[in-house]
This record gives structure tokens, sequence and C-alpha cells, in this order.
């Protein structure tokens, strides 16, 4: 006897992703974009903090320069894509599990303001950085999920 | 004096942003259909949940003081030291979401703690 194959269901089930596949997509999406996001701010905001640095009033005089800042948009585009990330994963998973899996992005943020900024980062701050790395990814090994599903 | 106050609210407003729009999108539930058109009809009911504007407008506060602290401290000082976020990302999930927060967790907390601590020192 032919099984009842309700349609509706199909169709909706066909373009989602196995729950590790897409939690793990998200979360890499989330490590790349947040990080690089962070980078393009901060080499926006130094660019123009010249003149303006330490004080309130100065402050609040960068806010219409970096609204034409092309450096200071593509920080901002990449932390909108990191932010629908975060918000798409945290409709399934913990708030308690997702934020662990964004340790890597303290390496890769240490990486890129090395590498791209030309920042020293010293070798304390390395040790530093693999410090939050593992207790982070200690959290990590904790249960994902600790409360009843809604 | 203004870049602490400026810490503390990127720390603060941040974690209690994230915690919102956690809550909030386990109130919409889990997303399946990931196709364009799906994710746009799911925007009016995510802005239908009351705790979307408080985590949004928290972010917002934590976003623009990142910026302000930016403009002077080096990306690789500000960055790690937010990780101290998960300090309050912990009591937070305790007794905002009602997580259990473990021995094995806290102690993860502490190592995130105390890292940020080796990155302030190792400032130059």
């Amino acid at each position: 006897m032919p099984k009842i194959v309700d349609r509706r269901s199909l169709s909706h089930m066909k373009p989602a992703a196995s729950p590790h596949f897409k939690t793990y997509l998200l979360i890499c999406l989330m490590v790349i974009f947040g990080p690089l996001g962070n980078v393009l701010l901060g080499k926006g905001m130094k660019q123009m903090s010249a003149s303006s640095a330490g004080t309130t009033a100065g402050t609040l005089d960068l806010i219409p320069r970096v609204l034409t800042s092309g450096t200071i948009w593509l920080g901002i585009g990449s932390l909108l894509t990191f932010f629908v990330a975060y918000m798409l994963v945290l409709s399934w998973a913990d708030y308690s599990y997702v934020q662990p899996a964004s340790a890597a992005a303290y390496g890769m943020v240490a990486l890129l303001a090395h590498f791209i900024l030309r920042e020293v980062v010293t070798p304390t701050r390395w040790m530093g950085v693999m410090l939050i790395c593992l207790g982070v990814l200690v959290v990590g090994y904790t249960p994902p999920r600790t409360t009843d599903r809604r | 004096m203004l870049a602490l106050i400026l810490y503390l609210l990127i720390i603060g407003a941040g974690t209690g942003g994230e915690l919102c729009v956690a809550r909030a999108m386990k109130t919409v539930g889990e997303v399946k259909d990931f196709r364009p058109a799906a994710l746009l009809r799911l925007v009016p009911r995510v802005l239908r949940v009351p705790w979307i504007w408080a985590g949004v407008t928290l972010m917002a506060t934590a976003f623009f003081s990142l910026l302000a602290v930016l403009s002077t401290e080096n990306v690789s000082l500000v960055v790690p030291v937010t990780a101290l976020s998960y300090g309050v990302g912990a009591l937070g999930g305790k007794f905002f979401l009602g997580e259990q927060v473990s021995a094995r967790r806290w102690a993860g907390v502490f190592l995130v703690c105390a890292g940020v601590t080796l990155v302030i020192v190792g400032r130059r």
C-alpha cells in the first residue's frame, strides 16, 4: 500500500539542511564575518580619529565622517551578515552553545589585526587569546541544551 | 573614565542584547526554510516579538560604544576585552534564560576572564 505523502510538508523539508550542517555553516559565517567587521571598523575609525581622540565632543564630531566612509560601511555589512547568521542559529540552538562557538573569532581577530592592520600583538597578548579560546572550548564541551524546548 | 564607561556598555548592553535576541528567536521557533522569500516572511514575525526590540536597542548601544572605543584603542585589545561578556552571559543564561550553568562551564568562564586579564597586561 503506497504511503500518503503530504506535499506541503515535503516542499517544506526539501530546502532544510541537517541540523548539524546548518549549525556549523552559520557558525562559520559568524566566525568569518564578525572579526572581519571588527577589523574593518577598526581600520575605518583609525583613519579619522587623529583630530578627535579621547574627547566626548570629538567623538560626536566623528558621526558624519563615519557615515561617509566606505571601510566603515563594509564593516557594517560584515557585522550585519554576522548578526543575521547569529539570529538564525539562535532560533534552534542554545545561547550557551552558540556563544562559545565564537571562540575561533578571538584568534581570527588577532590574526587579522596583525596581518591587515599591522598592529603589534605581544606574546603575552597571544597567550591571553589562546587562554580565551581554551576557556571557550571548555564551555563548549558542556551540554548544549539545559532547558526544555519551547 | 569615558573609556571605562564605554567598555561597560559594550559588555553589559551587548550581552543583555544577545540574551534578549536569544529569547526572541526561541519565541519565534526554529527556522527550517532558508530560501530568501521564506527569510523575508520571517522578518515581520520576528519584529512582532517585543524582546527583539529590547535586544536590538541594547546591541545598538553596545555597537556605538564599540565604534567610539575603536577610534582610540587597538582592535586586538578591544575585542578580547569584550570576552568578559562570557561571565555576564553565563549569569544571564542562568537567571534570565533559566539555563543550568555547571562547574565545568564556570571553569571555562574563569579561563576566559584570565585570558582577558593577560590581554590587558600584555598591552605593551
